[in-house]
């Protein structure tokens, strides 16, 4: 079918013409539900059909949310009620995307050198040295031992304030409480009872990079995700509501490794993850990932008013313009992003890397996390949060 | 609700005698908004008169403009209503010292009157329709204030349970405000039409400088707005400067006696117009440049 020429057809056209509207909207990427479309048909009744100009700022009121929304909008507009007059239509400045590379690796170089080779030293305080030994440059006999100190770490869920009140010991007066208590007593003064607002466990949102550069960490970083989600089931167990985990894989795609992450032996947990992750080592499109990330889970709530914590080195092979509109968008949802660059805590680090560089400008924390002495700091920084 | 505007247009009239100048986009979308009955939000960079707009729409349509000014942790007490604590424990005191012998019964529901109702922003607006209740800021709430907002504009009514359901006669006006730095719910905005307000175009804002400070000249105005217009897009400044900034400015230069803008009193009035110190120096450094061109 084709689109009408005009606004103003045959008798039973404008609502098919207005709804066929929304549909293309819908189809180029613009949240278009059908209540919305109802309104559009109610605001253009009221402004009139045949004022387009109207038609275009009423359609843009009902059926746009955010400014993202507006140029799409704008396009199919001016596609689906293509006349000649086209005043009225004021498109946004478009800057071009910058296309920009991802630098080449330069900061390889970083560690390989004073390796721990007495074994006087490392029998000292073998434990206390594997803690802050860099986790990408373990050897796999030594992973395995690290494996057993990830049971030492203990996650604490950051805390938002509820709605709810509780009585507590300070804090405002609760009027309701004391008015009561007075009133058992035929209205005479009895002792105040004071409340102050609850507390409720956040939820907490975990993105692993697996890509090839990460992929030394991987496996560790897998592991302290488990401790996050294991012991936030244990705290549920206690009663009270269990604070939420999400576990995600970033990289080449998205994949949600919650179900698996649940297991109670991390060995399994990981196996299992490995099975559900199609893209371990593969290239990284940081961007395209939590974008996808963003319109099928996050915006939908899972990242509102959650700490969100990236665990990534920041390679980008993509459009870095694409990950500073998603860290943007991602920063604006969440209550607080951390970033965790495995690279940080190294020697001459600087965070250059395009990715790393588009990013930062919407990250709450930066932290390192190339050994488990830095996850415990991570620990207290998702805690605080 | 308000029947007294004809079209579009007549609402620009309107709130062009009011000191907003609106242009066609808004008159038609503020018009909608009148017609339907459905809350307005507007979203965009602050100092583009969001605030001003429903301060306005309220002059305009002559009527009262109740303000809710959101925050973190604002919660339904700040909201809706609350009850006055100290004034009940008087009653309280006062029936005992009357000697009146009552009922603990009768004394509860003594004290739940209409009397010790504090009624906050949103009730105020529901009891005093029609008027117009300007949600301000409303991306600073949290998440569980949005679901009660949303709550209250889809009926319009709001129920204590002491004192039984109260609901507007004629729905208020609703204009929502967010400075977007966080994404307000969609549910919410499913239920509102949608604005983005955008910095107005260089005859314009002219325009409005000459309607809000007629004392500034015609000239000076003129060479404000060029420069700020220039400082909006050309520098990436921090925090872009808004129309308020701009009159601000206008106002400050006027008050100097400056006839026209010259670099050593652009400088030294800058800080109506950058907040920031780093926006200082850039714009310092740009200024020679910009104002010689």
């Amino acid at each position: 079918m084709s689109p009408a020429p005009a606004l103003t057809g045959s008798r039973h056209e404008p609502d098919e013409l207005l709804l066929g509207f929304s549909r293309a909207l819908r189809a180029a990427g613009v949240n278009v539900t059908m209540d919305r479309a109802q309104s559009f048909l109610a605001a253009v009744a009221v402004v009139g059909l045949d004022d387009q100009r109207a038609t275009y700022w009423a359609g843009r009121a009902t059926l746009c949310s955010s400014p993202d929304d507006l140029d799409r909008y704008d396009q199919v507009f001016a596609a689906w009620f293509a006349t000649k007059d086209e005043t009225g239509r004021r498109p946004a400045p478009q800057e071009p995307p910058p296309v920009t590379q991802a630098s080449l690796e330069e900061h390889e170089g970083a560690g390989g050198d004073g390796e721990d080779d007495d074994p006087l030293r490392a029998l000292a305080s073998a434990t206390e040295v594997l803690r802050h030994r860099d986790i990408g440059e373990m050897s796999p006999a030594e992973k395995a031992r690290l494996a057993l100190l990830f049971d030492q770490l203990r996650p604490r869920a950051p805390t938002r304030r509820a709605r709810r009140r509780t009585t507590w010991h300070r804090g405002e007066i609760d009027a309701e409480r004391t008015m009561r208590r007075m009133l058992a007593r035929m209205g005479e003064p009895a002792e105040l009872a004071w409340r102050r607002r609850a507390e409720r466990p956040r939820r907490l949102v975990l993105l692993v990079d697996v890509s090839g550069s990460m992929s030394p960490y991987a496996d560790a970083l897998l592991r302290l995700a488990h401790r996050f989600v294991v012991s936030s089931d244990r705290r549920g167990a206690h009663g009270g509501l269990a604070p939420r985990v999400e576990v995600f894989t970033i990289g080449t795609r998205l994949t949600r490794v919650t179900r698996a992450m649940r297991l109670r032996d991390a060995d399994r947990a990981i196996i299992a993850a490995g099975e559900t992750v199609p893209d371990w080592s593969g290239g990284t499109r940081l961007g395209e990932t939590l974008r996808i990330f963003l319109d099928r889970w996050g915006q939908r709530g899972m990242a509102r008013g959650a700490v969100v914590v990236v665990f990534s080195d920041g390679w980008e092979r993509g459009d870095t313009g694409l990950l500073k509109e998603q860290m943007r968008r991602l920063h604006s949802l969440a209550h607080r992003v951390v970033w965790v660059n495995p690279h940080v805590g190294k020697d001459g680090y600087q965070p250059v890397q395009q990715g790393i560089v588009a990013a930062l400008a919407h990250v709450d924390d930066f932290v390192a996390g190339h050994s488990l002495a830095t996850f415990a700091e991570l620990i207290e920084v998702v805690a605080d949060a | 609700m308000v029947t007294t505007i004809t079209s579009p247009a007549d609402l620009t009239a309107r709130l062009a005698s009011t000191g907003y100048l609106a242009d066609e986009s808004l008159a038609t979308i503020v018009y909608l908004a009148l017609q339907m009955e459905r809350p307005l939000l507007l979203e965009g960079e602050p100092g583009t008169g969001k605030t001003a707009l429903a301060e306005g729409i309220a002059a305009a349509l002559d009527l009262p403009l109740v303000r809710l000014q959101c925050y973190e942790g604002i919660d339904a007490t700040q909201a809706l209503y609350d009850w006055d604590f100290p004034r009940q424990i008087l009653h309280l005191r006062a029936l005992e010292a009357g000697g009146d012998v009552v009922d603990v019964e009768k004394a509860e529901s003594s004290l739940f009157d209409e009397r010790f109702l504090l009624a906050r922003p949103v009730l105020r607006a529901l009891r005093d329709a029609p008027a117009v209740l300007l949600v301000d800021e409303i991306d600073r709430a949290d998440d569980e204030f949005e679901a009660f907002l949303l709550e209250v504009l889809s009926t319009y009514q709001v129920s204590i349970p002491e004192l039984g359901t109260i609901s507007a006669v004629t729905p208020p006006v609703v204009v929502l405000t967010s400075n977007r730095t966080r994404e307000v719910h969609d549910a919410l905005k499913r239920r509102c039409l949608y604005h983005w307000v955008e910095h107005p175009g260089l005859e314009r804002e002219v325009e409005i400088v000459r309607t809000r400070a007629p004392e500034v000249s015609e000239q000076l105005a003129r060479q404000v707005v060029t420069l700020v217009q220039r400082l909006r897009t050309d520098e990436s400044l921090l925090k872009p400067p808004g129309v308020a900034e701009t009159l601000d400015w206008a106002r400050a230069l006027e008050r100097l006696g400056a006839q026209d803008l010259d670099v050593a009193t652009a400088a030294a009035t800058l800080g109506a117009v950058v907040k920031y110190r780093e926006d200082a120096q850039r714009v310092r450094q740009a200024l020679d440049r910009m104002l010689t061109t």
